[in-house]
């Protein structure tokens, strides 16, 4: 966090002023370390064997916050008896299809609730396994797990619960005896950290959860980059419920996300399976009609039984008065997803030719995605690229002087591709908000004109759009009817008529039927009385203020300091924040009360807006049938769950299953200590011949490598390694490699280094540092080669991308790649031009190479 | 004027002309905090609009700053240690020296490791040698008790580059004058901070009252010892120190010299007195040998 | 200041009466450093901001002056990063004033080496161009005999880097055109 959030960072210091402990879990000793009290080196990728330990040590000891985990949590709810878990399969769920590589979660599901998969899937009582399994793989392919991006996906009704906690098939004993061989010495056998220091940690964090005291989880990429990225979360968000650590001060999970408003365009998203505020994309094979596309939800407890409110509002954003009951408000305008869209496929589709065009806007997958080599391969073959940025980043350059140019891969001359670039405008040459990492939107104000050609991308997207539209225009072609019925006609000021960012913000939170902006998402309505382009942020622009644009100083504020900028939903900042207060609402202490029921006024109130039915008392129990949010009960602190209760155990949602489970990075060094089973087996693979894995337990490929970020630069590069003041801090791409690795390998602190794998080789400077630690897993020494990724061939720094290396396999929820992998490393630099490739084939001839499906 | 090359001053303003100053301005450095972001650097130079002077990559840890400079006015030292498991009761006694250098212990048993990080600036002593030394008058003592280059003074004589202790002030390259921290002398005639101390995340850089800095460094290195950070010092505080004290001082977790700073360092022109009078006593004597020379010469 | 004498001025002098004897302090003083003023206080404006990096999201205060930018610090008023900016945000004034920056449009055909100049405003026009070609060209109503009504002909990456109103445009128009591979670093 200090290297990639300094200034946030700043509040884990005053934290550690009070008295907090820091632990810092991290493959490298890193600056965060260097402040933290404990750092526990640990073998990249393997995470959930060292959490999981955790969980298993609180509940032999039973150190959960046992009232609230009963209140708040699913623990004492039933599965059903057709459950069978990896300690049964050998580390396989029940309901795994071997050849579709996917689960139906059929038979995950809740003993006495039916159910459903995720918004708009049939009943599965009425469908056969067969039918369930493809819908399953369809669900998880069409990224359906993401859906439940502001809450959890349905469950009609609510399970039957042994409040005891004692029946055999009740998600506490199941917990249990998932987690039973997770113990510290399974942790030294899986994770290379040391029994003594499992236990300083886990005394650590169980001593500071409870009524009293809170313990917070901080986490970013080190957890997200892995096949079983959801599920590394996941452990985390079982081991804060089991603590009752979740929706309380000082509590919870940070998400700790890496640029300027990658929060904003998840939540309004450029993104394929997700329509703003989580309303995923219909789904060709489920959804062919509005009604069908709600109808999953339709019974829901909570705020998601609004599902045909929110779609119908943000139908009648995109298309106004084209949009009526008549013709389902344009739901048939949507193109409908057929499976897995996202980037790694769509690059494969690139490779194939399916795909064409491709616009690139501020961001640098010839050096940001996995596996630089298919990125650019794919560039090469398109008909046509736009690129839009402020400076020639290796995404606009790659015809001309990517590393394939250079070992004659392709020839510029052949490279067919027609590339536009296009300026951009910076960040104070237009209006505009971010979203931050606490789900806060911030207004920035345009300071001066951009220069040239330079345009903000609001500016290039609206005149783009208002071309096609008048191109079109007159078309009878029903193809063409989205197009031009679109509201697109947002006003416009100044010389070069920019679009009003405002006027854009306004209609993202929507306007009522008087076409006043609307203050709450519990205004809008599915009859088409409402408008609004994201739910989630109804209430940005309430009482027809930019909310965002909010700056009361901090210092004239709480600390909670509400009044800066705006955080959906509602200007909540911390969710779920019923959980503050015990049942009957009081706060669990007066040290960390949050927010609470006030019996004579009738509502809760607090430091916070309450994340609960404002006047709805803490003894309240909904009548039998109820639904929507009036199926909220008075202790049901999770509201967007759709049985009001956190999940430990998720019989729904996750195409990987229900609960976390150790696996193997899709390479290692390692068999599993703990299953059979190998690997995450519903990873997402990406089959392609410049994808090949490196085979496991390699002597060929003896190394861990995994990749990470320094704070002098940013990501992919483009807006650091072409300044001087931050090139020169870090002006070289290096690699971080332990004494003892260095020895082995004839590696000199200062040196060069070549680090190998089945993809390609590139170099780097060597740093030697006590900081990698060699690992003692088991009884081997376990060597990790740390690579910062910011490197690329253009810019005042440049260097070889460590992207170039990692292998693409995919966490099957989220569709993220995975960013550890096995290497060899060897002193000096690498050769270059058509040499390298043989170099490369040389080592997969050794490996004996061969693709992995 | 008492104590002009040495010793404790109480007021260094006012020893330098001014009526009525304001209270002594400097920085105190607290690197226990610091995460080594090197924002310092960046917004200095922002700030200033220092030349970026940047090399290849040091292999020093993460520093590739090097050292100050005319053209780095705040560098960001990064010392990696090895030092004793910590124990039930700790040692303190941490080693010196380049990583891996040191006989490697088995990881996680026998050692842990410790990563030093420090801010080093321009120490605006008391006693500035670089001030003493000046023949030009640009550098200068300001009413806050820093000390400034004057730009358009400077005749790039280069005197001032040999006379400080700490080898901060030097001479830019292409263009011969020296240049230094100025304590953002423009800045805090504003009542800004400096660009450093405003951007440092942790607060690491404290900008303030001297006194004040003073007592509450003071207040951080009983915390600190008291948690059992034996190796907790202050540097640059004492006023009865060889260069009077400094306005920009230092909490240490380790000695000086692990964080490539002189243990003791002395304002240079210490002695300038007595080296006048000598040189006098020395002149004297030549002319008085002169002098009889002539005299018992025959006609 | 305009009724100093020469007197006043020269530095000697002002040794001698003043009790800065050695000349250290005061009387050193010239003109310029007189005269010293922080670019903060002579801006023509200063306007509030975000930083562009990460995603703590710290309060930026810029000051312009002439229609440039001259100065980009913290703001304190922020409860979140309380004026304080890491060595990226505090890099931020190079980023938008640096001469690496590209401010024309640049143009490659296929299969050549070099880039070329294009108008910017011929440039859209092209892209919309394209965008219809490739889209007519790439078209689906069904697959598998359900309804798709799609182009995967076209795909998009980014976002995170840009404003929330860019994204919602951006979705909304790639959407209405029927194209489903849109993407972003969120996925990375």
């Amino acid at each position: 966090m200090a290297e990639c959030h300094p200034v946030g960072f700043q509040w884990v210091m005053e934290a550690k002023a009070r008295g907090a402990k820091i632990v810092h879990v991290d493959p490298r000793f890193t600056r965060t370390s260097a402040m933290a009290d404990v750092h526990v080196p640990i073998r990249a990728g393997s995470d959930i064997a060292f959490l999981g330990a955790l969980v298993n040590h609180i509940l032999t000891r039973a150190l959960d916050f046992r009232e609230y985990v009963v209140a708040y949590t699913n623990a004492a709810a039933i599965v059903t008896e057709d459950f069978q878990d990896t300690e049964e399969l050998d580390g396989l769920f029940s309901g795994f299809d071997p050849e579709s590589n996917s689960y139906s979660a059929h038979t995950w599901r809740y003993e006495g609730a039916e159910a459903a998969a995720a918004a708009g899937q049939r009943d599965p009582s009425q469908t056969g396994a067969e039918e369930m399994a493809a819908a399953g793989k369809a669900a998880r392919e069409g990224g359906q797990p993401e859906t439940a991006g502001s809450g959890g996906p349905s469950v009609p009704g609510k399970p039957e619960r042994d409040e005891t906690l004692q029946h055999p098939r009740c998600v506490y004993q199941i917990l249990k005896r998932h987690f039973a061989r997770y113990t510290p010495e399974m942790v030294e056998q899986v994770c290379g950290i040391s029994r003594e220091q499992f236990a300083e940690v886990a005394d650590i964090l169980t001593t500071n959860s409870g009524r009293e005291r809170t313990a917070a989880f901080c986490y970013a990429v080190g957890w997200t980059q892995h096949s079983v990225g959801v599920q590394n979360i996941r452990t985390a968000a079982i081991l804060q419920q089991l603590l009752g650590n979740m929706g309380r001060p000082g509590g919870g999970i940070m998400a700790l996300r890496g640029h300027a408003s990658i929060q904003g365009s998840t939540d309004i998203p450029t993104l394929y399976n997700l329509l703003p505020g989580y309303i995923p994309m219909p789904h060709a094979h489920q959804h062919q009609d509005l009604e069908s596309f709600v109808a999953a939800d339709a019974g829901t407890t909570g705020y998601w039984g609004n599902m045909a409110a929110y779609t119908v509002s943000l139908l009648k954003s995109y298309w106004g008065d084209a949009a009526s009951a008549d013709n389902d408000f344009c739901f048939d305008y949507l193109p409908r997803l057929t499976g897995d869209h996202s980037t790694y496929p769509t690059v494969l589709a690139q490779l194939e030719g399916t795909c064409k065009g491709y616009f690139v806007v501020g961001e640098n997958p010839a050096v940001g995605s996995a596996n630089g080599k298919m990125q650019r391969l794919g560039m090469a073959n398109l008909e046509w690229l736009v690129v839009r940025d402020f400076t020639m980043i290796e995404s606009a350059t790659f015809w001309k002087d990517g590393p394939e140019i250079e070992t004659g891969e392709l020839r510029t001359e052949d490279i067919g591709t027609e590339v536009f670039f296009l300026p951009a405008a910076s960040h104070v040459e237009k209006d505009g908000s971010f979203t931050n990492t606490q789900r806060m939107l911030q207004w920035h104000y345009k300071a001066v004109e951009p220069p040239g050609d330079c345009q903000s991308e609001l500016k290039f997207y609206h005149e783009l759009g208002k071309r096609i539209r008048a191109k079109l225009a007159g078309s009878n072609d029903e193809r063409d009817r989205p197009v031009l019925d679109l509201t697109w006609d947002y006003p416009e000021h100044g010389p070069d008529r920019e679009p009003s960012a405002e006027a854009v913000l306004r209609e993202i939170n929507g306007t009522g039927p008087d076409g006043a902006a609307l203050s709450s998402y519990t205004a809008l309505a599915d009859d088409g009385s409402t408008a609004c382009g994201c739910w989630i942020y109804c209430g940005v622009f309430a009482d027809e203020l930019n909310q965002a644009a909010r700056r009361k100083p901090g210092r004239e504020q709480s600390w909670v300091a509400p009044e800066w900028g705006w955080a959906w939903p509602s200007n909540r900042r911390i969710l779920y924040n019923r959980a503050s207060a015990d049942p009957d609402g009081r706060p669990w202490s007066e040290r960390k009360a949050y927010v609470w029921w006030d019996a004579d006024a009738g509502t809760w109130t607090g430091h916070d807006v309450p994340d609960f039915v404002a006047d709805r008392p803490p003894d309240y129990v909904p009548p039998d049938g109820a639904r929507g949010p009036d199926a909220i009960g008075g202790q049901d602190a999770f509201i967007m769950q759709s049985d009001g209760k956190a999940w430990l155990y998720a019989p729904i949602g996750l195409a990987d299953g229900p609960l976390p489970t150790h696996y193997e990075p899709p390479e290692s060094i390692l068999e599993n200590p703990l299953y059979g089973t190998q690997h995450s087996p519903a990873r997402g693979r990406i089959v392609h011949p410049a994808n090949p894995l490196n085979p496991d337990q390699s002597e060929v490929y003896p190394y861990v490598f995994t990749s990470y970020r320094l704070t002098e630069h940013h990501t992919a590069g483009g807006m650091t390694r072409t300044l001087p003041y931050l090139s020169e801090l870090q002006p070289e791409m290096f690699c971080e490699v332990s004494p003892r690795l260095a020895a082995e390998r004839g590696l000199v602190n200062g040196g060069w280094a070549t680090i190998v794998t089945n993809r390609t080789a590139i170099e780097a400077r060597v740093l030697v540092t006590e900081r990698v630690r060699t690992l003692r897993v088991g009884d081997r020494k376990v060597e990790q080669v740390g690579l910062p990724y910011h490197w690329g061939v253009n810019g005042i720094t440049v260097g070889d991308s460590s992207n170039d290396l990692v292998h693409v396999t995919l966490d099957p929820n989220s569709h993220i790649q995975g960013k550890v992998g096995t290497c060899d490393i060897r002193p000096g630099r690498r050769p270059t031009g058509p040499a390298l490739l043989e170099y490369v084939e040389g080592y997969r001839r050794r490996a004996g190479i061969a693709s992995e499906a | 004027m008492s104590n002009a090359l040495y010793g404790p001053v109480p007021n260094v303003a006012e020893q330098a002309g001014y009526q009525d100053p304001p209270p002594r301005m400097g920085f105190f450095t607290d690197t226990s905090v610091c995460i080594g972001c090197k924002a310092c650097e960046v917004a200095c130079k922002e700030w200033n609009l220092v030349p970026d002077d940047g090399g290849p990559l040091t292999g020093m840890s993460y520093d590739n700053t090097g050292a100050l400079g005319a053209n780095t006015w705040r560098h960001v030292a990064f010392i990696e240690q090895q030092v004793p498991a910590r124990q039930a009761v700790d040692l303190g006694m941490p080693g010196i020296g380049a990583p891996g250098a040191q006989t490697a212990a088995e990881p996680g048993q026998d050692a842990d490791i410790r990563w030093l990080m420090a801010s080093d600036v321009c120490k605006h002593c008391t006693h500035a040698a670089c001030l003493d030394v000046c023949p030009t008058g640009a550098l200068f003592r300001t009413e806050f008790g820093t000390v400034v280059v004057q730009e358009d003074i400077c005749n790039g004589c280069g005197y001032c580059v040999v006379a400080c202790p700490y080898g901060v002030i030097d001479q830019r390259k292409d263009d011969g004058r020296v240049f230094k921290c100025t304590l953002c002398y423009d800045r805090i005639g504003d009542g800004l901070e400096p660009a450093c101390a405003k951007a440092c995340p942790t607060d690491s850089i404290q900008y303030g009252e001297l006194d004040v800095l003073r007592a509450r460094a003071d207040a951080r290195l009983a915390e600190l010892r008291a948690d059992g950070e034996a190796g907790a010092r202050l540097y640059g505080n004492d006023p009865d120190d060889g260069v009077g004290g400094t306005g920009a001082f230092f909490l240490l977790l380790d000695e000086p010299e692990v964080y490539g700073l002189p243990p003791d360092p002395v304002v240079t022109t210490r002695n300038l007195p007595q080296i006048w009078q000598r040189t006098a006593m020395a002149a004297g004597a030549l002319v008085v040998l002169g002098v009889a020379s002539f005299l018992g010469r025959r006609s | 200041m305009n009724d100093r004498t020469f007197l006043d001025l020269w530095p000697v002098v002002r040794q001698l009466r003043s009790g800065d004897l050695l000349g250290r302090g005061e009387a050193a003083k010239s003109g310029p450093t007189r005269r010293l003023t922080p670019r903060t206080a002579t801006a023509d404006q200063v306007v509030k901001s975000v930083c562009p990096y990460c995603a703590v999201g710290c309060g930026q205060t810029v000051y312009v002056k002439d229609g440039a930018v001259v100065q980009i610090e913290g703001d304190p008023d922020s409860p979140v990063s309380r004026g304080r900016l890491c060595p990226k945000g505090s890099a931020s004034k190079q980023l938008v004033t640096s001469p690496n920056r590209v401010t024309k449009v640049r143009y490659r055909r296929p299969h050549s080496t070099e880039w070329e100049d294009l108008d910017l405003d011929t440039a859209i026009d092209m892209i919309a161009d394209r965008v219809i070609d490739t889209r007519a060209r790439t078209w689906v109503w069904e697959e598998d005999g359900k309804r798709v009504r799609r182009t995967m002909g076209i795909a998009s990456l980014g976002g995170a880097t840009l404003d929330n109103e860019e994204n919602y445009l951006m979705k909304k128009l790639y959407t209405a055109l029927g194209a489903v591979q849109i993407e972003n670093q969120a996925r990375i």
